[in-house]
């Protein structure tokens, strides 16, 4: 019979995950405003030139915004604020 | 995720490669449904006609039209799931299951607790002896440590720390320096794309007391210290923080070989500079931890011939320009830099700043340099601002002179220098002499 070991676990403490709820979403796009979040990663500002493109071409009635974070990586509350008072919906990219 | 907190309906964009990890964060954020939308990767470097192509072509995640996620993501009804988010509890036991030898070996590996090297498994036995190598009770929490800025923190106590430097070999006399470097909060194993590692000093008393090497072969494995240290340090960053998993909890691209160990000493006693923690801000008789983080690019050259000048200004031309080296000089060729003048390593580091210069082009010409800095320059913030003003073919600075770091060590049988990319941080130099 082979001998059965007791070993620790090498993990450490995740912390509790508490659900949270989309935000509510838009009937339609149109007439709407929609922020292109560029989030500064190298070459995301041609990405999102080429978005914008998209939307006029297809729905020109979307009312296109481009907003970029004060650095990348980082939260900007001030950014945020601004979609929140000025926007209807944000599209970001591109990157995490 | 914050937008939809504030109540701004959001789709994000990532390229498909980060499709796996997404779903890992956004499910630990209690929100797995948020909307995603994928483009192949990569972006960078694609041309607008080419970045145009992946917008109105398929999202490979989903093998639908890209756009259709981006309209649908914002403007379909939410359902349930959408409504309460997901929320749990993980928990990870003290003790696993009993089980054999080849068992633990075969479970440890399949779970990704180990560096596919074997380890010392953690008996219970082992972690008490540990722990006998410092004064703190085991369920002290030692810190928190997460694989990036947009992980969550895992929290960590010194129990764990001890269950980890068993797994790696270490000595129980090599604790207090392993916690230490657990208590600096910065991840040995980042997650990111760039394939960074974390580059460990030890000064102080504490390198002679536990038989550190400083001396032939310091940046490699001929120490059990040094060894044993440094992949304590990586076991417990992939352990503490959640995990190293590629695809996952790691990104990068071509991995690195410094994230196996990479801990040595600073040769104190043959140095004719000022020992490193002692440029900042500790005593000689302080024992310190400093963590380097890159690891990207390695150089290397001999000592000052007499065209040292030209071999450096090459070394830091093709050095990566966001990340700072940390310069490793054996004595003997430190040795030669003091009868050249550079008597303190400020001096030396002082023409190091002067002459690390690149054209402002080259500068720019760089993914990380664009991301990082650039947003910086526009913003105004010097030196940034500086370099983004300079002509193209303009030489620059490319590291300020508190950026590069210089450490001697070595076993002076040559008079060699190696140059290694990695940032330091003022509070990344801790008390060893803390966690004893």
């Amino acid at each position: 019979m082979t001998n059965k070991l007791t070993v620790h676990d090498p993990r450490g403490f995740p912390p509790k995950v508490t659900g949270k709820r989309l935000a509510p979403r838009l009937t339609g796009l149109e007439g709407k405003v929609v922020f292109l979040v560029d989030c500064l990663f190298d070459n995301s500002d041609v990405f999102m030139d080429q978005m914008q493109s998209w939307f006029a071409q297809h729905l020109p009635t979307v009312r296109i915004r481009t907003i970029r974070p004060r650095e990348s990586w980082y939260d900007d509350p001030d950014m945020r604020a601004t979609i929140g008072e000025e926007g209807d919906a944000a599209i970001l990219g591109v990157g995490l | 995720m914050s937008l939809e907190e504030q109540g701004v309906p959001t789709v994000a964009v990532h390229t498909d490669v980060f499709a796996r990890l997404v779903n890992a964060v956004t499910r630990a954020n209690g929100m797995p449904t948020s909307r995603q939308a994928y483009v192949p990767q990569p972006v960078v470097d694609r041309s607008p006609e080419q970045l145009r192509a992946y917008i109105h072509g398929t999202d490979p995640v989903s093998s639908r039209p890209f756009m259709q996620e981006v309209i649908e993501g914002l403007s379909n009804p939410l359902d349930e799931a959408d409504l309460e988010g997901v929320t749990f509890e993980r928990n990870t036991p003290r003790l696993l299951e009993s089980e054999t030898e080849d068992g633990l070996r075969q479970l440890f590996e399949a779970n990704g607790w180990t560096d596919h090297l074997p380890v010392i498994l953690p008996t219970e036995e082992r972690v008490a002896r540990m722990l006998e190598g410092t004064s703190h009770a085991p369920d002290e929490v030692v810190g928190k440590l997460r694989p990036t800025f947009f992980r969550e923190y895992w929290e960590f106590t010194v129990e764990k720390v001890a269950v980890n430097a068993v797994m790696a070999g270490a000595r129980p006399e090599y604790l207090p320096v392993i916690l230490a470097l657990a208590s600096t909060g910065q991840t040995s194993r980042s997650s990111s794309t760039n394939s960074f590692a974390m580059i460990s000093l030890i000064n102080g008393p504490i390198r002679k007391e536990i038989g550190m090497g400083d001396g032939i072969g310091v940046l490699g494995p001929y120490n059990h210290a040094n060894a044993t240290i440094g992949r304590a340090y990586n076991l417990l960053s992939i352990n503490l923080q959640g995990g190293s998993e590629p695809g996952d909890t790691y990104m990068g691209s071509l991995g690195n070989w410094y994230n196996y160990s990479s801990t040595f000493a600073e040769a104190e006693e043959r140095s004719p500079w000022t020992p490193f923690h002692v440029q900042h801000g500790y005593d000689p008789g302080e024992s310190t931890a400093s963590v380097f983080f890159g690891g990207w690019y390695t150089q290397a050259g001999y000592g000052p011939r007499e065209t040292w000048q030209e071999n450096f200004r090459h070394a830091f031309a093709g050095s990566e320009q966001y990340l700072p080296p940390i310069i490793v000089m054996d004595p003997i060729c430190a040795r030669g830099f003091v009868e050249l003048g550079y008597d303190t390593k400020e001096k030396f580091i002082g023409w190091c700043a002067d002459n690390a210069r690149l054209t402002a082009r080259e500068y720019w010409d760089n993914q990380w340099i664009q991301t990082l800095m650039r947003p910086q320059a526009v913003a105004g913030v010097e030196p940034y601002a500086s370099r983004l003003k300079a002509d193209p073919d303009e030489l620059i600075s490319i590291f300020e002179p508190d950026q590069i770091k210089i450490v001697v060590a070595g076993g002076e049988t040559q008079g060699a220098w190696k140059m290694i990319g990695g940032r330091y941080t003022p509070n990344w130099t801790v008390s060893v002499d803390d966690w004893r």
